[in-house]
């Protein structure tokens, strides 16, 4: 954990985040609607380029809501959304290029192998089967996973399974990846062998919109939204909340804002 | 394209390394033509005759009235030419044409004997059957009851012909109402199921997310099914043929285009299905208790349409396999062509559009 802090630290933007960067995602006034139950009410926030940005708040808050809507999954009731430039409403197809997502149930086949799963994802983004081959064993080397390329998923333990959706969702380089809790049900020190891999994203350049409800990797976040019952109640980097709600770490935090 | 490729690519792999779907594409075919190779039904109401009546005297009068009156008949058509005796047939809705010979009522006062023919349209085998008998009981009937106290009875030898399929083998019924059942099985059911999977799994969203399109996902998902359906559907036939000895009378190519524009209703119906429904589990249950129940029950496969209560009668008529079965009956063992099926092949056309259109636009929301 300590060594996560102060690799926080040396992120890109650690202190302040980079505005200077720009913004690539924009969000003004989102609501969505299911009836009259109102799940984002006037959401406005921005996403910088390069930055790990944690999106929190309890089960409920509107946090899947919002990310399905930020992924194209889901039509806001009202508002303006841009991901990488592009409005969410007529350049769908352009977003889905650009974008990568994860989801807590890992979305792999488990009737593929490891390779074929590779394979599948970079067919479907078109990336052509030369280049995807090269990636493949890379990829596998870096993961230490070469000897398991024909096994089939079904039969990787579930740290493996975590990795390896997460760089298959990074697998055709897009400009921003989603995680909606990509660290659900996982130990702790696979949780933070799992955000090395998510620095390693973000220093590549990868923006991260991570979701989650652990409090540590709220901490590993350059910045932080906290929501509750549907708004955005807090937003900042993490020493900054700290400091405002004067709490010595991001539980204390949520636990003052969410109550 | 290369996109599609890879997706169908995955969907080979899941339907391959899957043993559970192998039995069901691969095994349950034969054994159901095999299973349902003794299907019995001992009823009949309302069949549609037609009669020929060259002598039309008192005598065939009052035979051709109590026949009707029985309530087992219904009157189509006098025919007044040998000739119609084929077209009327050939249009299905007639099962029994009766033709009494000239002078059928003085030859049987005068020589105690009379012929009359009984000829049935077997293609629908029990059917026929049934109506000959019950015809022949009539006739039967009225002659004790007329000449109640002759030694010698008069007799009137009915002279029996089945039309289509001549040595009554049941296998010319069950074999259409297989192909429907299965395809109906593999078609619609295993693509629901299929679909249902990927959104449990959470793997739907991906491809949504993914630069892929939603017709693409629909395609990737149904034409694996389809290409399996189509060799399916040319199994049975072949089995139907080689084993069973059932004759592929009319054009191979129109049986096989009406099979796929079957097999294309039923995978629209799947998809329309996985819409619905949210777990595998109750995609499965959907498919078996909405489809292949009625499918077997309602369609014309076991039971005669005719023989069922009213509202089971117009039930029926939202079954796809109804239609299908009646098609495959008409071009397999009457060598019918598309003029004489045309009706039924629309409203399949209409069924399919219809569910493209309600699962396209189910499949919309759902990304929405």
């Amino acid at each position: 954990m300590h060594d996560k802090q102060q690799n926080n630290d040396l992120a890109p933007f650690g202190g302040n985040p980079g505005r200077e960067r720009g913004p690539i995602i924009t969000v003004r006034n989102l609501v969505k609607k299911f009836g009259s139950f109102i799940a984002n009410d006037n959401l406005t926030f921005d996403v910088y380029k390069g930055e790990i940005f944690g999106f929190l708040g309890a089960n409920g808050a509107g946090k899947t809501t919002a990310i399905r809507i930020l992924c194209g999954l889901s039509a806001p009731t009202s508002g303006e959304v841009k991901i990488a430039g592009y409005d969410i409403y007529n350049e769908t197809e352009k977003i889905k290029k650009n974008i990568g997502y994860m989801s807590q149930k890992f979305s792999l086949y488990e009737d593929l192998t490891v390779s074929e799963n590779i394979r599948l994802y970079a067919g479907i983004y078109g990336i052509p089967l030369k280049k995807a081959k090269e990636k493949e064993a890379e990829l596998l080397e870096k993961l230490e996973m070469s000897d398991a390329r024909k096994k089939l998923i079904a039969g990787l333990p579930l740290g493996w399974k975590q990795k390896l959706a997460f760089s298959v969702a990074i697998f055709h380089e897009p400009k921003i990846v989603f995680l909606d809790e990509p660290t659900g049900g996982v130990d702790p020190v696979t949780r933070r062998k799992f955000w090395d891999l998510i620095y390693e994203a973000s220093n590549n350049g990868i923006t991260v919109f991570v979701t989650t409800h652990y409090m540590d990797e709220a901490e590993y976040c350059n910045r932080v939204s906290i929501m509750d019952a549907g708004k955005i109640e807090a937003l900042d980097t993490p020493k900054m909340l700290k400091e405002r709600y004067s709490a010595k770490n991001m539980d204390e935090v949520f636990l003052k804002i969410a109550r | 394209m290369k996109q599609l490729k890879s997706f169908i690519q995955k969907e080979f792999y899941h339907i391959f390394r899957d043993p559970r779907t192998i039995m069901v594409l691969f095994f349950i075919p034969i054994a159901q033509l095999l299973i349902f190779g003794t299907v019995i039904k001992n009823e009949i109401q309302d069949v549609h005759i037609a009669i020929y009546d060259q002598a039309k005297d008192e005598t065939t009068l009052k035979i051709t009235n109590k026949i009707l009156s029985s309530g087992y008949f219904i009157l189509d058509k006098n025919l007044e030419n040998i000739n119609d005796i084929e077209s009327i047939f050939r249009k299905g809705k007639v099962k029994e044409v009766i033709v009494f010979e000239s002078n059928f009522g003085d030859k049987l006062i005068k020589e105690g004997k009379a012929n009359l023919q009984l000829i049935a349209d077997a293609s629908d085998p029990n059917m026929a059957r049934l109506a000959i008998s019950y015809t022949s009981g009539i006739i039967n009937d009225y002659v004790k009851k007329m000449h109640p106290n002759l030694q010698m009875p008069l007799q009137i030898e009915p002279e029996i012909r089945m039309y289509f399929n001549e040595e009554m083998k049941s296998a010319y019924m069950f074999v259409p109402g297989v192909m429907a059942l299965i395809l109906m099985l593999i078609s619609a059911m295993m693509t629901s199921i299929s679909i249902t999977r990927e959104k449990e799994l959470g793997t739907m969203e991906i491809l949504l997310i993914s630069p892929l399109r939603p017709s693409q996902i629909i395609v990737g998902k149904v034409l694996p099914y389809l290409l399996l359906s189509v060799a399916n559907a040319f199994v049975i036939v072949l089995i139907g043929h080689f084993v069973f000895g059932v004759p592929v009378l009319g054009s191979f190519v129109l049986l096989m285009l009406e099979t796929i524009l079957f097999i294309t209703m039923a995978l629209c119906l799947g998809i329309f299905i996985s819409t619905v429904a949210k777990s595998q589990m109750a995609a499965m249950f959907i498919s078996m208790i909405v489809l292949m129940l009625p499918t077997i029950l309602l369609s014309g496969f076991i039971y005669p349409i005719e023989n069922m209560p009213k509202v089971l009668q117009v039930v029926s008529h939202i079954m796809p396999a109804r239609y299908f079965i009646s098609i495959v009956r008409a071009i397999m063992l009457k060598g019918t062509g598309l003029l004489f099926v045309w009706k039924e092949t629309a409203v399949l056309i209409g069924m399919t559009l219809f569910f493209i259109a309600l699962s396209v636009n189910k499949f919309k929301i759902r990304l929405e």
